[in-house]
C-alpha cells in the first residue's frame, strides 16, 4: 500500500466527520495553545523584567542606610543617613565607578493653576548616567548651581503632559514646595517601571533639596554604577569596607547600611518568573495529556463504529498493518492538525496579552517546536491502542458486526 | 475417501484442484455446549467450476464458505488452496491470499458507505499498491463490465440494491482473481434483480473461466451452478449436478 493512499484515506475519514474531528482535536488545540501561550508569556514576563531592570541602569548598585533585612522600601531606621561626604569618599576611593547621591522626597508642585504631589530627587549630574535616564532637551546643572544649591529643576514628561497644558516648560518658573524653581531641562520618557511612573519626577541639585525642601544635610541613598561589566561584586565589596570604616562599625556588628545590586534583583525576579513559567507550562501540559486521551476515546469509538468497514477492508485483502497504519495516521493527522491550530492560537493569544499588557512580544521557535512535536507524539501514543484494536479484529466478526 | 475416488475419475477431463478440504471440523464452545458447525467435511473443487453450496440455516454452509474464503480458520483438518496448506498461514498471509486470489461478494453488498462506486472498486487495488491513474483505469473498466459506466460517482445510498451488488462484483473482479466467493449474492434482491445478477455471474464465468463458489438457500438460484454441495448439520450430505441434488 502506498503511503500517499494511506494519508488520503485518513484525510477522507477526517473530512467525512468534520464536527467530530474538530471536537476531537479541540483538546489538543487547547493543550498546545495553552502550553505555547503560557511558556511564551512567561518568557515575555522575564524579558519585561530584564528590560525594566536595564532601564533602571545597568551595573547599578543602591547604597542605602539601614539593615538589609528590612528590604529596599521604607527603610527609616535609627541608622544614620549618609552625607554628601560619603558619596564623595566612595567616588574618590573606588575606581571605575560613577557615583550619584540621591535625596528623595516629595513636594507639592504648582504649575500655573495645577498642583500635584511629585517625587523630588536631589542629586548631581552623575545621576543621568548612573540611572540611565538622560535629558531629552534643555541643559544639565551647572557647577555653581550644584555648589550653591540653586533653585533650578529638570522635570519629567508626565508633568508637561498633565500640568503644563501645552505651555513651553523650558525657562518657566514652577513652585516646588515653597520655592520658586526655574525649569532648565526635560528628562527623556521612561514609561512605567515596577508600577511607578518614572516620568513623574523632578530633579534638583542635591543641596537645593537639602536646604530648601528637607532642611537636613544628609542624603537618603547613594547610586553607584560600575563602568565595567561584571565588576559590581568587587565594587560592592570595596564600598562596604569603606563605609564600615567611615561609619566606624564595630567588628562583628551588623552593618547599618546595605548595598543592593540590580543584577541580584533582576536574577531574583527572573528566577521567580522562570519558576512560574515552568509551573504554568506544566499545568498546560496536563491539558495536552487530557487532549490525547480525548483523541484515544474518539478513535476507540470510531473503530467500534467502523468495525464493519474494517471487516470489508480485511476481506478484500488489507493486512493488519494496513489497517493499523490507516487508523494511526488518522489519529496523528488529527493531533497534528490540532497542534498547528493550537500553535497559531497560542502565539495569537500571546500577542494579544502582551499587546494589552504592554509587554515585549516574544516568539520562541524552540517552544513552538516542542509544542508541535508533543502534539504529533500524542497522536502516535494515544492513537496506537485504538489502531491496534482495529488491526487485530477478526474479519468474520468484523463483517458480521451491526 | 469417496471424494478422492470420484475426483480421480474426473482428473482426466477436468482442471487441477483449486480447493481441497480434508476432514475439516469447526467446533464452537466445548463440553455440553459444543456446537459442530462443520463436522468432518472433505471436498474438492476444480478450476473453472461453478459450485453452489446449499443447506438449511445452521447447516454449516456459511461456516464452510468463510473457511473456503480464508476469513475463518478450521478447528482441525486440512485445507489446501491452490496447493497451499492454509492452516499453516498467519493472519497477514491469509490476507495476501484473499487479496491475490479471491474476490468476495456478500449478501448485504458490504460497500463502504459514503464512498463512490469508483472508490469502492479501487479499494482492493489500493491495497495492492497500484498507482492512482492505473487504478482509476482498471476500476472504470470493471464498472463498465458490469454495466455501471454511468454511475461510477454514485455512493451506495444513491444506487439500487442490484446496482450495489454489481459494484460489489466489479470490486471482487477488479484484481482478476481466479476464485470468486459469493455469500447469498441475491439474498437482498427481488427475483428480477436476482436473475440479472445470476446471469452476470454466469457470463463472467464463461468469459474468464473463473471458479465461482456461491452460498445460497434458494433452489432457483442454485440451478445456475453446475454443481451443488448440500450441507445438513455440519456434514456434506449431497454433492452433484443440480438435477441430481435438487429434486
Amino acid at each position: 500500500m502506498r503511503a500517499l493512499d494511506t494519508l488520503g484515506m485518513s484525510v477522507q475519514a477526517i473530512a467525512r466527520n468534520k464536527l467530530r474531528s474538530f471536537l476531537t482535536t479541540l483538546g489538543i488545540i487547547i493543550g498546545v495553545a495553552s502550553v505555547v501561550a503560557m511558556v511564551h508569556l512567561g518568557q515575555s514576563a522575564t524579558r519585561s523584567v530584564t528590560e525594566q531592570i536595564a532601564s533602571i541602569g545597568s551595573n547599578l548598585l543602591f547604597v542605602m542606610p539601614g539593615s538589609a533585612q528590612r528590604g529596599p522600601g521604607g527603610v527609616r531606621t535609627s541608622a544614620e543617613n549618609f552625607e554628601l561626604a560619603d558619596a564623595e569618599a566612595i567616588s574618590n576611593e573606588v575606581d571605575g565607578i560613577l557615583v550619584a547621591p540621591a535625596l528623595n522626597t516629595s513636594a507639592t508642585v504648582v504649575i500655573g493653576n495645577v498642583n500635584d504631589t511629585v517625587p523630588i530627587t536631589g542629586t548631581t549630574n552623575e545621576y543621568f548616567a548612573v540611572r540611565n535616564h538622560h535629558l531629552d532637551y534643555g541643559r544639565v546643572f551647572e557647577a555653581n548651581e550644584l555648589s550653591s544649591g540653586a533653585a533650578v529643576c529638570i522635570i519629567g514628561k508626565t508633568l508637561i503632559e498633565e500640568m503644563y497644558l501645552g505651555q513651553e516648560p523650558l525657562g518657566s518658573t514652577i513652585r516646588v514646595g515653597r520655592t520658586a524653581c526655574r525649569v532648565i531641562g526635560v528628562l527623556e520618557e521612561k514609561g512605567e517601571s515596577m508600577g511607578q511612573d518614572r516620568d513623574k519626577a523632578i530633579l534638583m541639585p542635591v543641596k537645593a533639596v537639602q536646604r530648601r525642601l528637607v532642611g537636613e544635610l544628609d542624603v537618603g541613598a547613594i547610586y553607584v554604577s560600575a563602568l565595567v561589566d561584571g565588576t559590581t561584586g568587587m565594587v560592592q565589596a570595596q564600598i562596604e569596607s569603606l563605609l564600615r570604616q567611615r561609619r566606624s562599625a564595630s567588628i562583628g556588628a551588623a552593618d547599618d547600611f546595605y548595598v543592593r545590586d540590580t543584577q541580584d534583583i533582576a536574577q531574583a525576579l527572573e528566577s521567580t518568573t522562570n519558576t512560574l513559567t515552568v509551573l504554568l507550562g506544566a499545568i498546560a501540559a496536563v491539558s495536552l495529556l487530557v487532549g490525547g486521551i480525548g483523541i484515544m476515546n474518539i478513535m476507540l469509538v470510531s473503530v467500534t463504529e467502523r468495525t464493519r468497514e474494517i471487516g470489508i477492508r480485511l476481506a478484500i485483502g488489507a493486512q493488519a498493518r494496513d489497517v493499523l497504519t490507516q487508523f494511526l495516521v488518522e489519529s496523528i493527522a488529527l493531533s497534528t492538525l490540532g497542534g498547528i491550530i493550537g500553535l497559531v492560537l497560542g502565539v495569537g493569544g500571546t500577542w494579544l496579552v502582551t499587546w494589552r499588557l504592554d509587554m515585549p512580544f516574544v516568539v520562541s521557535p524552540a517552544v513552538m517546536a516542542v509544542g508541535f512535536t508533543f502534539s504529533v507524539a500524542i497522536g502516535v501514543i494515544f492513537g496506537y491502542f485504538p489502531a491496534r484494536k482495529a488491526a487485530m479484529l477478526n474479519p468474520i466478526d468484523a463483517l458480521r458486526h451491526e | 475417501m469417496n471424494d478422492q475416488s470420484s475426483s480421480g475419475l474426473l482428473e482426466t477431463t477436468q482442471a487441477p484442484a483449486v480447493v481441497e478440504m480434508r476432514d475439516i471440523y469447526k467446533i464452537y464452545g466445548s463440553g455440553t455446549t459444543e456446537v459442530r458447525a462443520l463436522d468432518g467435511v472433505s471436498l474438492t473443487i476444480r478450476a473453472g467450476e461453478f459450485v453452489a453450496i446449499m443447506g438449511p440455516s445452521g447447516s454449516g454452509k456459511s461456516t464452510c464458505m468463510n473457511i473456503l474464503g480464508c476469513l475463518d480458520v478450521p478447528s482441525s483438518g486440512e485445507y489446501w488452496f491452490r496447493g497451499v496448506e492454509v492452516g499453516g498461514l498467519d493472519r497477514d498471509e491469509l490476507a495476501l491470499l484473499r487479496r491475490n486470489f479471491m474476490g468476495f461478494v456478500f449478501q448485504s453488498f458490504n460497500l463502504l458507505p459514503r464512498v463512490s462506486a469508483l472508490g469502492n472498486v479501487e479499494l482492493p487495488l489500493i491495497y495492492e499498491g497500484v498507482r492512482p491513474t492505473r487504478r482509476h483505469q482498471l476500476a472504470m473498466q470493471a464498472l463498465t463490465n458490469v454495466g455501471l459506466a454511468e454511475r461510477v460517482h454514485a455512493t451506495s445510498a444513491q444506487l439500487s440494491g442490484g446496482q450495489q451488488q454489481r459494484v460489489a462484483i466489479a470490486r471482487a473482479l477488479v484484481t482478476e482473481p481466479p476464485v470468486l466467493l459469493a455469500d447469498e449474492p441475491t439474498g437482498n434482491l427481488d427475483t428480477v434483480m436476482a436473475g440479472e445478477i445470476m446471469k452476470e455471474l454466469v457470463s463472467i464465468r464463461e468469459q474468464r473461466g473463473i471458479t465461482i463458489l456461491m452460498v445460497t438457500h434458494e433452489p432457483e438460484i442454485a440451478r445456475y451452478a453446475d454443481r451443488i454441495l448440500f450441507f445438513t448439520d455440519g456434514k456434506l450430505v449431497r454433492d452433484g449436478a443440480p438435477a441430481e441434488v435438487i429434486p
